[in-house]
């Protein structure tokens, strides 16, 4: 649909919602919304909103996966039918099997599972509203519910996806500008081990643009984290108060 | 749902030691080349005369053919006016004692759609081209990746493998009858070359230890933490990058790693430039 949209930069430098290049949507964050999770959390980038459970450690159904020394992560990220303007099917798709995958590899750095030998870590990533950045928003979410489930962790991680709309870098890309844009570069880190635990690029960019690209989603996921210890540092003043 | 890896080839820790400490020193496990040197590399064009376009890459041990069909079918709603390029990836049980029979699993999968965002984000095939009527009937383009010996990096010797069999790519000759059906016949001689705008190349970059090294061999991929995936075309653009593996790296590792790639990446596009000069010469 790259010919249906217009110019997605103003004369004034402004994004077609309104927001400047380097500006994220309103970030929502909450811990513990559901009841039966051991961990859980509800992340919305603006109109995009995921919800992520952690259950374990615990055996897997399967125990032929087990490994004698660390816990297995097992990781499902997946889209509800009517999170998407065409319903999506619910049966998993190739993008999200990937998708699955790099969220994991995004999580296997920061969770000690070590400490867990023969068990298994669940994590599950729903989808109920995309509008772009669903799998760092995704990575964001399961980073709160592992700590919500109390699951020890070297750093939170946090994730954000920076575009590049009629050539201009912008941050947090939603659906319009993914859609349209040049190039989707989502990063997920661990600022305070100065580590990128996920790095894709969907489109084509400069040497010097990469470099500008990861800066700025680098503050952003510095900015998410604190968010991150925010939330929680709530929820269990919250507790001790009790 | 992605699980961490639980059947891994074992590899004895002190022939890890040895491995980081060749790399750290500036060479390789196989004694024949730098951090910043692939192994050797052979592309060998129309492999398969079944195919529209076909080609058996060799990159060190590792062997990946790709074979290129093509169908009259429908565009997609929101775009008639563009064919169809997909790929898919078979790791055949044959290529190693890791594979097994069954569907595609989250790493084939994995690596088709590397390879599939790098070929689309450039327009490396110009879609526009393969249009037979707008909105009605285009051609659809598969490229099939067949793992046949896994001796690491099957992302870089599969993308080569995908470019080479594009670039070897006859449109096979059709009618359109009278229903308005169009009709296919490979017997009658091909009409012409695929429209192929850009070449495109990944350059897979292992990290190990705290070391960075190009085109990791099956022993040097089973010791590295994470492997960063770079696709460059032929104007040494970055147009696609993929983090593979449990690990992490840093933001100085990732610059350094696409400085590698760029180093290492004309030797793939010269294998490929040999394959398709050779191949005009035999005039296939």
């Amino acid at each position: 649909m790259k010919a249906a949209h217009g110019r997605l930069i103003s004369e004034e430098g402004l994004r077609h919602d309104g927001r400047r290049p380097d500006e994220h949507r309103p970030v929502k964050m909450e811990v513990g919304v559901l009841s039966n999770a051991d961990g859980s959390a509800m992340v919305e980038f603006g109109r995009t909103k995921v919800l992520a459970a952690v259950y374990g450690p615990r055996e897997p159904p399967q125990r032929f996966m087990l490994l004698p020394d660390r816990a297995i992560l097992r990781v499902r990220y997946h889209m509800a039918p009517f999170s998407t303007s065409d319903r999506k099917s619910p049966a998993p798709s190739r993008r999200e099997v990937e998708l699955s995958k790099v969220i994991r590899e995004a999580l296997e750095p920061v969770v000690i599972s070590e400490l867990y030998p023969r068990t298994a870590i669940d994590v599950f990533v729903e989808v109920l509203q995309a509008d772009g950045g669903t799998r760092t928003a995704g990575v964001t979410a399961a980073s709160l519910a592992l700590a919500d489930a109390g699951i020890p962790m070297r750093a939170l991680v946090a994730g954000v996806a920076v575009g590049k709309v009629d050539g201009v870098l912008v941050l947090d890309v939603d659906e319009v500008e993914d859609s349209a844009g040049e190039a989707d570069l989502p990063v997920a880190g661990a600022p305070d081990l100065g580590l990128i635990t996920l790095l894709q690029l969907n489109g084509v960019l400069s040497e010097e643009e990469f470099e500008q690209a990861l800066d700025m989603a680098w503050r952003a996921i510095e900015d998410l984290v604190r968010q991150e210890k925010e939330v929680l540092r709530r929820k269990y003043q919250g507790v001790s108060r009790a | 749902m992605s699980v961490t890896p639980f059947r891994l080839p074992v590899i004895a820790k002190l022939r890890r030691e040895a491995i980081e400490a060749l790399i750290a020193k500036g060479l390789r496990v196989d004694g024949k080349r730098d951090p910043a040197t692939p192994r050797s590399v052979t592309v060998e064009l129309g492999v398969i005369e079944r195919a529209e376009g076909s080609a058996l890459v060799k990159l060190g041990n590792t062997q990946v053919m790709a074979g290129v069909k093509m169908d009259v079918g429908a565009p997609f709603r929101d775009t008639p006016d563009q064919g169809v390029l997909t790929v898919h990836a078979e790791f055949v049980p044959l290529a190693s004692p890791l594979f097994e029979p069954g569907p595609p699993d989250e790493n084939a999968i994995e690596l088709a759609r590397v390879v599939d965002r790098s070929l689309r984000e450039v327009g490396a095939v110009d879609l526009g081209e393969l249009v037979i009527r707008s909105g009605e009937k285009v051609w659809v383009v598969w490229v099939d990746l067949y793992i046949l010996d896994h001796g690491g990096n099957l992302f870089d010797a599969s993308m080569l493998a995908a470019m080479a069999a594009l670039l070897n790519a006859r449109i096979p000759y059709y009618e359109e009858i009278e229903t308005g059906e169009v009709v296919v016949d490979r017997s009658k001689p091909p009409l012409g070359a695929l429209p192929i705008r850009r070449r495109v190349v990944t350059v897979t970059v292992a990290k190990i230890g705290r070391h960075l090294a190009v085109d990791p061999d099956f022993e040097e991929e089973s010791v590295a933490d994470v492997r960063l995936v770079v696709a460059l075309d032929d104007g040494g653009r970055i147009v696609g990058l993929q983090k593979s593996g449990e690990g992490a790296i840093t933001r100085e590792e990732a610059r350094r790693a696409i400085a590698l790639a760029r180093q290492a990446a004309p030797v793939y596009f010269k294998a490929l430039e040999e394959a398709a000069t050779s191949s005009k010469a035999d005039g296939s």
